[in-house]
């Protein structure tokens, strides 16, 4: 079964129609990248599978249940996890703390025994700390934990937002433009990382991408969308040789 | 270990501040009194705005009537029924209210709770809307609730306030009650559902993604800060004795943000600070409403002159220290600690090296 299934997914804003008609499947374990010009709804797409929109029409099926139109808080909940393409850390947090709001929702401990300290809270709150300070570990950024997150380097605050994005447990994780603004040795390390987390945390993965270094090195499976529409869907060098493709990028010369 | 001795040393602090009170009660004349009870209601009022908006992030200008809602609960919960009889004379009190009086404690407690379930029914529908709009909303709100108070005459006696009411505020109930909303506030700030609340102020998109539930740990914030200055709306009708719907203006509102920018949002230590600071000053620049001389200079004494004075230093502050004058910072004992021991090391550098290396070792 697949682990995420969007049926015939639209979304309009007023008379545009960011996304027409759009469908795929997610199996699990998978690694798969959604590709396409500027502006083309990549990012839309994202936007209604984490519920910051609701399709107007179509339906979202995550692991067996309808979750389009529900919150965002809620499908996160229900273990989809997602990192933005303009970096959103909590910057009033430290490293550790900004990872620590990602265990938040497993929290069963009311706001009194919070503020009581009651040993269930504090049994749970060290467990929080412990769990965040070993996935720190895990994605190698513990010696920064008790840094402000905007003193990192760059790659190292990405890094961070998919550390704390998995702080929820996801099965699904969503990563948008993750090697945006990195230079090829950052976008390389990055592609080992995805790889690595990939297996580790036995995650799906879906992620938008504009360098083609990242995509095409790892992908197996690559979704091309222009205007809100599938245009080409397969493996990298499918993808590579594809004229709808090359014409969505490239543009075609009208008088040929 | 660490946490033992930073316990000890709270304990300590308040054990100190205990013996302080009890010598202010015993020597110092009313008028002190009064003033330094004040810096108490200040207090709590500037903790709390802090936990909605530094904290939470979530601007709202409701704090004046939800402090009016503790004031005439406490108010109306506290009188005697004879002196509720003298005050309604142009129309009698609502039956079920002409007799009843509860004890001050019970009464706070009553006060607290009414002013936090209002606040959560206003932030209902309020927290939908963001920065300045929410801050209209709740502006608007604080104005309804003051309507009220001037129209529901059976239940508050109109315009024409309450007088009589028992002066049962003590520095002990003012600064009990304000030590209790320092370590609630300090408590919630500090656990998981602060951490959230903080993530709503920084980011509110990706605290959500992070399945943070925005409208519960935003309604949590209004509640809790509501209950708080329900309290000490309560504390503070006891305390002056005489209440009315202008005291309640959305000008108390501006005080308290004005007192919590100066203190640093996102800092309850500076909160604290700047609200004893600024109730103090207020009283020591009373002077400057009368009339005085500059060398030949007379200037006659206006009204309000203080609060032209209060402007000019707010204005400085936010010149000169953007962030307040604790910025997010809180104090700590081992801050203090810190500090103290580096500038002991200071004096030991000057004298003798070897005798520096003897209390590291006795440190270690």
């Amino acid at each position: 079964m697949s682990l995420l299934s969007l049926r015939s997914v639209v979304k309009r804003f007023g008379g545009l129609t960011a996304v027409n008609n759009f469908s795929t499947e997610l199996q699990p374990g998978e690694l798969c990248a959604l590709i396409g010009p500027n502006g083309s709804g990549k990012t839309t797409i994202f936007n209604l599978i984490t519920g910051i929109y609701a399709p107007t029409e179509g339906k979202v099926f995550f692991d067996g249940y309808d979750i389009s139109g529900k919150k965002p808080n809620e499908i996160t909940r229900a273990g989809i996890a997602r990192t933005f393409q303009n970096i959103r850390l909590f910057k009033g947090l430290n490293v550790l703390e900004n990872v620590m709001v990602g265990h938040h929702l497993r929290l069963k401990s009311d706001p009194f025994s919070a503020v009581l300290q009651l040993p269930g809270y504090v049994a749970e709150d060290r467990k929080m700390h412990e769990e965040a300070y070993e996935l720190l570990q895990a994605v190698n950024l513990a010696h920064l934990a008790d840094k402000e997150p905007t003193a990192l380097p760059y790659g190292q605050q990405r890094k961070l937002e998919i550390a704390r994005a998995l702080a929820t447990h996801p099965k699904l994780l969503l990563l948008d433009e993750p090697a945006a603004g990195m230079n090829p040795q950052e976008a390389e390390e990055l592609m080992e990382f995805i790889l690595h987390i990939l297996k580790a945390f036995e995650l799906t993965i879906f992620l938008i991408e504009h360098q083609m270094r990242v995509v095409m090195g790892i992908c197996p499976r690559i979704i091309v969308i222009d205007h809100g529409e599938q245009i080409a869907e397969g493996k990298p060098e499918l993808i590579q040789n594809n004229s709808r493709v090359i014409e969505a990028y490239l543009g075609v010369t009208e008088n040929a | 270990m660490k946490i033992k001795r930073n316990t000890i040393l709270t304990i300590g602090a308040i054990a100190v501040f205990y013996g302080l009170l009890i010598a202010a009660d015993n020597f110092l004349n009313t008028y002190w009194l009064r003033i330094l009870n004040l810096c108490a209601v200040f207090t709590i009022f500037s903790v709390t705005f802090n936990l909605i908006f530094g904290y939470t992030g979530q601007f709202s200008l409701g704090h004046a009537g939800f402090a009016a809602i503790g004031a005439y609960v406490g108010a109306l919960l506290t009188l005697s029924s004879a002196q509720k009889q003298a005050n309604f004379f142009l129309q009698p009190i609502a039956p079920f209210l002409a007799n009843l009086e509860v004890p001050f404690l019970p009464t706070l407690i009553i006060a607290g709770l009414l002013a936090a379930i209002i606040g959560s029914l206003v932030a209902w529908p309020a927290l939908r809307l963001r920065g300045d709009y929410l801050a209209i909303a709740t502006l608007g709100f604080s104005e309804i609730i003051r309507i009220f108070l001037v129209n529901l005459q059976p239940l508050t006696n109109g315009a024409m306030g309450l007088k009589g009411i028992p002066e049962y505020t003590n520095l002990y109930w003012s600064w009990g009650a304000a030590i209790v909303t320092i370590f609630v506030v300090k408590r919630l700030i500090d656990s998981s559902y602060g951490r959230a609340m903080k993530a709503i102020r920084d980011d509110e998109v990706a605290a959500e993604a992070l399945g943070v539930n925005l409208f519960k740990h935003k309604i949590m914030a209004f509640a809790v800060s509501a209950f708080f200055i329900g309290v000490a709306g309560a504390l503070f009708a006891n305390l002056i004795s005489t209440i009315d719907p202008k005291v309640f203006l959305f000008t108390l509102t501006y005080q308290i943000v004005g007192i919590t920018v100066m203190g640093g949002m996102g800092s309850i230590t500076g909160s604290a600070v700047a609200a004893s600071l600024y109730t103090i000053f207020l009283e020591l620049l009373r002077p400057i409403e009368s009339q005085f001389n500059i060398g030949s200079l007379v200037i006659p004494g206006i009204p309000g002159m203080r609060m032209v004075i209060f402007s000019l230093l707010l204005l400085f502050v936010i010149l000169f220290y953007r962030k307040g004058l604790f910025g997010q910072k809180e104090f700590s004992w081992d801050w203090l600690i810190g500090f103290l021991s580096r500038k002991n090391r200071k004096k030991s550098n000057q004298a003798l090296i070897s005798d520096e290396a003897a209390e590291k070792e006795q440190k270690s």
